[in-house]
């Protein structure tokens, strides 16, 4: 899927893609969807709850797959893949972050940072490193060895996003990362996304909170499963 | 991921909730403990069921005449059953024994006659053929017992249990002491220090045949004890009967140590199957445990499950670790079930004064079985692990 104005392959290149769960009723809550996301974007996908871009976004992180349609990953088309190889596809190509962090509470704040590694089949010597590195780099090196249940809101996340960049991924998937966060850190960590942005990152993200959208480059809108560009 | 990776991950899933991990660790313990216990006791109580067959019973045979026979029960023995019997293949000694009725005579020491003590004493006369004395296991204390020339003769000689003896005052027999059965006096020739059969014979006087044959008109022997060879009892009880009365063996009474080993076989599967039984089904309850408590783990860790597999695990890798934890936990189970058993067994059989019996493959086949628990265990709810959709695993919980 060749773009026609650059000739780059797209990240994401999602085509006419529809989502239909079999429920009784039936529900399609993703129809027709197209989106291309290009290296170094930063996209917001904004809609009420419900209107699928939860569904969208899971698609997106190879987690799920669609019912008609074509997802193609970095040019590679998902579906014809099977769990191993949408396993290391996750683990080579993209980092997630949660609203709900999903982080260990019995591990400390580095190996829940080095958990990244695990399935990646990374050497185990370095890993410490690239986890205190990442750590670094999102600023909490002196909180790594504490427990994330001694953490705050803010730190959590940034304990989520330090292990999602830990794998050195393609695509940052963040779903409403600032969701549980009050308006100081949730700006903290807009912050934290917008470096990170600078630096080449590629991230799509899905909110509901406008003024969190407005800071991603590009906004699309979801609503009824249908996609469109604001 | 990796072996190391993957032990990690386990290790890290049993320690995050250690008081769980314990408590179900705690399930297998008991099954397995119970198992091995059980078997190990089945084995030692068997043990001391067989240790009675010892090998002083197992090479005894007493003949007796049947009570019911129509003839004098003290014709049915011919005197020269010693010299039959030894014929037989397998027969180690044999002897004749007899308890004499002596009326009211008393055994005294001679010639000494205190009057401030008593010297006469009621005393179990018996007579005995010079074979009895092996095949009883006599042991001298002091002196010779006497032969056949002296039977043959009828001298009066005698023979004295270590209790008679001490009760005649009797300890030596250079000077040549004598007892006084009634008016009649016989020389002591020998003082006994053992007998491992017919205990009886410890506080008797002990006479020859003959000479109990012409003094005390004894008209048969009472009984006849047999040693034989380990192993031959069963083979030369069988024959007893119509060595001794070729004409009527349906007379005597011959009696043969049961079959040891037939015995124990009977004993040890009654056991054993009651006890295995019992300890499967401590262990089916201990899996069971497993089972619930795993699937519990997973219910609550479905969050983990999500971002596991977010983070590139595939469903393989799921059930891996649901696996090797479940497994862990019974292969713990089962080291620490095998060590409690067998100190059970060890308690037990010191309590008991028991000897300790156990299957050495006991202490490694417990913890496999153990670890085979945890697996089957961890089957399932490491299936539903695996079967987890991402998407759904990640919105539920954190």
């Amino acid at each position: 899927m060749d773009d026609l104005t650059t000739g780059r392959v797209p990240i994401i290149g999602v085509a006419d893609l529809g989502r239909m769960f079999p429920s009784d009723p039936p529900v399609d809550a993703l129809i027709d969807v197209n989106l291309r996301v290009h290296e170094g974007e930063w996209v917001a996908i904004v809609g009420p709850s419900g209107s699928g871009k939860s569904t969208l976004l899971n698609i997106i992180g190879c987690l799920d797959t669609q019912t008609s349609g074509s997802y193609r990953f970095d040019g590679i088309e998902v579906a014809d893949l099977g769990d191993r190889r949408r396993a290391g596809l996750r683990s080579r190509g993209i980092g997630f972050v949660f609203q709900s962090f999903h982080l260990l509470g019995h591990r400390t704040v580095t190996e829940n940072v080095m958990l990244n590694d695990v399935y990646r089949m990374a050497p185990h010597s370095g890993r410490r490193t690239r986890a205190l590195a990442a750590l670094h780099t999102v600023g909490l090196a002196h909180r790594s060895e504490f427990l994330p249940t001694r953490l705050s809101g803010g730190e959590r996340q940034r304990v989520a996003i330090a292990r999602a960049l830990t794998g050195s991924p393609r695509l940052l998937l963040c779903d409403e990362p600032t969701g549980n966060l009050d308006s100081t850190t949730t700006a903290s960590v807009l912050e934290l996304f917008a470096e990170l942005n600078q630096l080449g990152m590629t991230i799509v993200m899905i909110t509901h909170e406008h003024d969190v959208a407005e800071r991603a480059g590009r906004q699309v809108r979801i609503a009824d499963g249908r996609l469109t560009e604001c | 991921m990796t072996i190391r990776d993957l032990a990690n991950e386990a290790t890290a899933g049993l320690l995050a909730r250690p008081g769980r991990t314990v408590l179900t660790v705690i399930g297998t313990v008991i099954g397995l403990a119970s198992l091995v216990a059980t078997l190990g006791l089945s084995r030692t109580a068997g043990n001391q069921i067989v240790g009675r067959f010892d090998e002083l019973a197992a090479t005894e045979i007493v003949v007796t005449p049947k009570p019911t026979a129509i003839t004098p029960s003290t014709l049915a023995l011919p005197w020269d059953s010693p010299a039959r019997l030894a014929r037989l293949d397998g027969v180690v000694a044999v002897g004749n024994l007899s308890t004499l009725d002596v009326g009211r005579r008393l055994v005294s020491a001679s010639p000494l006659n205190d009057p401030q003590n008593q010297t006469a004493f009621k005393l179990t006369v018996s007579a005995a053929s010079p074979g009895l004395f092996p095949a009883v296991r006599a042991a001298l204390r002091t002196g010779r017992v006497f032969d056949a020339g002296q039977s043959d003769r009828t001298e009066r000689v005698a023979v004295l249990g270590p209790n008679a003896a001490s009760r005649l005052g009797i300890s030596r027999v250079d000077q040549l002491p004598a007892v006084a059965i009634g008016d009649d006096v016989y020389l002591v020739i020998g003082i006994l220090d053992r007998v491992a059969r017919q205990p009886d014979l410890l506080g008797a006087v002990i006479i020859p045949e003959g000479t109990a044959q012409r003094y005390y008109r004894l008209n048969g022997p009472a009984i006849v004890v047999v040693e034989t060879e380990i192993g031959a009892a069963s083979v030369v009880a069988r024959q007893t009967a119509v060595a001794l009365r070729p004409d009527n063996p349906r007379s005597l009474k011959v009696t043969a140590p049961p079959e040891p080993t037939r015995v124990r076989d009977a004993v040890q599967n009654d056991l054993d199957l009651l006890f295995l039984i019992l300890g499967g089904v401590s262990l089916l309850v201990g899996a069971i445990g497993i089972a619930n408590v795993t699937l519990v783990s997973v219910i609550e860790r479905t969050g983990e499950i999500g971002l596991r597999r977010a983070l590139g695990a595939s469903r393989r890798h799921i059930a891996q670790q649901f696996l090797l934890e479940s497994t862990t936990v019974g292969l713990i189970g089962g080291v620490l079930g095998a060590s409690l058993g067998i100190l059970v067994v060890v308690s037990v059989s010191a309590l008991q004064n028991w000897t300790p019996v156990l299957d050495p493959l006991a202490p490694f086949v417990a913890p496999m079985i153990g670890a085979l628990t945890g697996l089957l265990s961890g089957t399932y709810p490491a299936m539903r692990a695996a079967r987890l959709q991402p998407v759904e695993a990640l919105r539920s919980g954190t």
